[in-house]
């Protein structure tokens, strides 16, 4: 890798960003049809658990972001 | 012979030795002592050996079991991956000797039979630790080391003020189960609780592991917290309070590392959620529980060191180590990319990678015992540990906007030991069994079902996919320049008041080393300026 790096290139960039996409949809449809035994009810919903991850990532960027940041941001040399 | 002295001896003895070697013989040393340390933790037979006479009562320095002896496995391998990663510093013994005292004193600490002698070897641990801390030889590094050490004090205090009186209602010194049951208990476990990072006793954590040296961060990370859940593991097996100390823990860490800008304390606020997971698992307190919080621990010794060795490797080669500074590194680092993103996969827990088959045993005994909202949180944070320690810190190093840094690999020491970590945390992942068979109790339990692995790859990838969304649409907060208070604010902030009062009523200008606690005076550090090495 010399010249032209892998993720300067966009369509590189494209092409992994379609093979990512193409595997969430794999996993919503394998997890319509794997057996499964759930302890908690909700476990049993279609793609639960994507939804949650992805509920909980974006929750947890904008909640520390606009929220905890506000109250707890200082200048670098705050303590000197 | 190995297996005539305790594995704690074998470091702390062995370490004094260091600055009489010199050269490829001082190498070879180096990482010979946790090679014998490690046959000797193998060898030793499960019972009670070392038992000394003290004051009447038995001091015993090899209490070996099932719960120890892992422990004592783990902390052998890491001392070995750890000096190897640190064998190219040449007129740093002090490092190396502080490194073997802390990892002595860690399996002094394991393999203690009785609370007096697992107290001095868990003083001794931060002692040690602290110079690894100072020899950064930076004004930040002085004073972190400085409020590391004293907020250590006072949990070391709280833990003979709890054993003497645990001593005199019960008249023995034994280490064993404790649980909560009164003042000593108590005391007892805050001071387990500052070693073991529990919230608002957590912030020496965060302050302190930054600011140590590249290769003593490694030490620091593994033995400490480690020693303390090994602790609480034989002392408080389900204490329920355990379990929302521990909850809490994996989850409020997780905004704090989203906002931090340095990438070593975005590592350190996960030390937290990771040992976070660990406390859940003693506080549920069931064979399964108990078997995720000890092989949890085990496979985080691994990849946290592994993470905090890649980032060292980027501190090391560029000087920089905040998100702001850095990125695009993969062009010129290669290698080192590659094992930060396998330390990084592992700790978020894909399948195939050593997160993975321990950090599910702890969820899934939450679910056997039908704890919902903690199941709930536990996921919560795992879409957490994504967040900051599997996706920000690779790519904010590696990846990102190029910061133009063009650098080369680490030396090679720094590289295979990053290999090995690398290689482990596979190993582990794809074959747990190995571990499962040391762990305390009998494992009846298979990561590798369909929808196990389902489910963790659906949580994982699709909280990587509102990431992805939120970075392409710009709705991504950028990474920014600054410090987020912590509740080391109040004992830095408290100091200075407290110092300018003792000087405003009292007239006493106070110790020169205050300054240092709360971050004033630059007057006074000025002298450690002239000592280079921001190593």
């Amino acid at each position: 890798m010399k010249e032209g790096h892998f993720f300067d290139k966009s369509h590189n960039v494209k092409k992994l960003l379609k093979g990512f996409y193409l595997s969430l949809l794999l996993l919503i449809v394998v997890d319509l049809f794997l057996p499964k035994h759930p302890v908690f009810p909700w476990e049993g919903y279609p793609s639960f658990y994507g939804a949650y991850g992805f509920i909980a990532y974006t929750s947890i960027v904008f909640v520390a972001n606009y929220i905890l940041r506000k109250m707890v941001k200082r200048k670098e040399d705050y303590y000197d | 012979m190995i297996r005539s002295l305790p594995p704690a001896a074998i470091l702390i003895i062995g370490a004094f030795l260091i600055p009489f070697l010199k050269g490829r013989l001082k190498s070879a040393y180096l990482l010979l002592l946790p090679v014998i340390a490690f046959i000797n933790v193998v060898s030793i037979p499960e019972g009670i050996h070392w038992t000394v006479g003290f004051l009447g009562y038995d001091l015993i320095f090899g209490r070996v079991d099932r719960l120890s002896r892992v422990f004592g496995y783990i902390f052998t391998i890491i001392s070995f991956i750890g000096t190897l990663y640190a064998l190219h510093l040449k007129n740093e013994d002090g490092q190396h000797v502080a490194a073997f005292l802390s990892a002595g004193s860690a399996l002094g600490a394991t393999f203690a039979g009785d609370l007096l002698s697992l107290l001095v070897f868990l003083e001794m641990m931060p002692i040690a630790s602290t110079y690894l801390i100072w020899a950064r030889r930076t004004e930040a590094s002085y004073g972190a080391g400085l409020r590391y050490l004293l907020v250590h004090l006072f949990g070391g205090l709280c833990l003979l003020v709890g054993i003497i009186i645990h001593v005199h209602q019960t008249g023995s010194i034994e280490f064993g189960y404790i649980g909560l049951n009164g003042l000593a208990s108590y005391l007892i476990l805050i001071g387990f609780g500052i070693n073991c990072v529990f919230p608002a006793l957590h912030a020496w954590l965060p302050d302190a592991y930054p600011e140590a040296t590249i290769t003593g961060t490694v030490f620091l990370s593994a033995f400490v917290t480690k020693t303390a859940v090994y602790a609480l593991a034989r002392a408080f097996p389900g204490t329920e309070i355990l379990i929302w100390i521990g909850a809490a823990m994996t989850v409020f860490v997780i905004f704090y590392a989203a906002i931090e800008n340095n990438l070593r304390r975005v590592l350190s606020y996960s030390l937290i959620n990771q040992v976070g997971f660990m406390v859940t698992g003693i506080g549920i307190g069931t064979p399964l529980a108990l078997n995720g919080t000890v092989s949890h621990a085990f496979c985080h010794i691994l990849y946290k060191a592994l993470l905090f060795m890649s980032m060292g490797a980027v501190l090391h080669q560029t000087g920089k180590i905040n998100a702001t500074d850095l990125g695009g590194l993969y062009k010129t680092m290669p290698l080192t990319t590659l094992f930060c993103i396998i330390g990084a996969a592992s700790i978020s827990g894909f399948p195939f990678l050593s997160g993975f088959v321990s950090k599910s045993m702890t969820v899934t005994a939450s679910a056997h015992e039908g704890m919902a909202i903690l199941w709930l949180v536990l996921q919560f944070a795992s879409a957490g540990v994504l967040h900051h320690a599997g996706i920000k810190v690779p790519y904010f190093a590696f990846f990102s906007h190029d910061s133009g840094i063009r650098t080369k690999e680490p030396p090679l020491n720094m590289l295979l030991a990053m290999g090995i970590a690398a290689f482990l945390c596979i190993f582990i992942g794809v074959f747990p069994g190995p571990l499962y068979s040391i762990l305390p109790f009998p494992v009846d339990y298979q990561p590798y079902t369909g929808a196990h692995v389902l489910d963790a790859l659906q949580l994982l990838l699709f909280a990587a996919l509102a990431s992805a969304l939120l970075m392409l649409s710009g709705l991504h907060p950028p990474e920014m320049r600054a410090i987020n208070l912590d509740t080391d604010w109040f004992y830095r902030k408290g100091a200075k008041v407290f110092y300018r009062l003792a000087d405003r009523l009292l007239g006493v200008k106070g110790d020169a080393s205050l300054p240092h606690v709360v971050g004033t005076d630059r007057e006074v550090i000025r002298g450690s300026e002239d000592r280079k090495v921001p190593s």
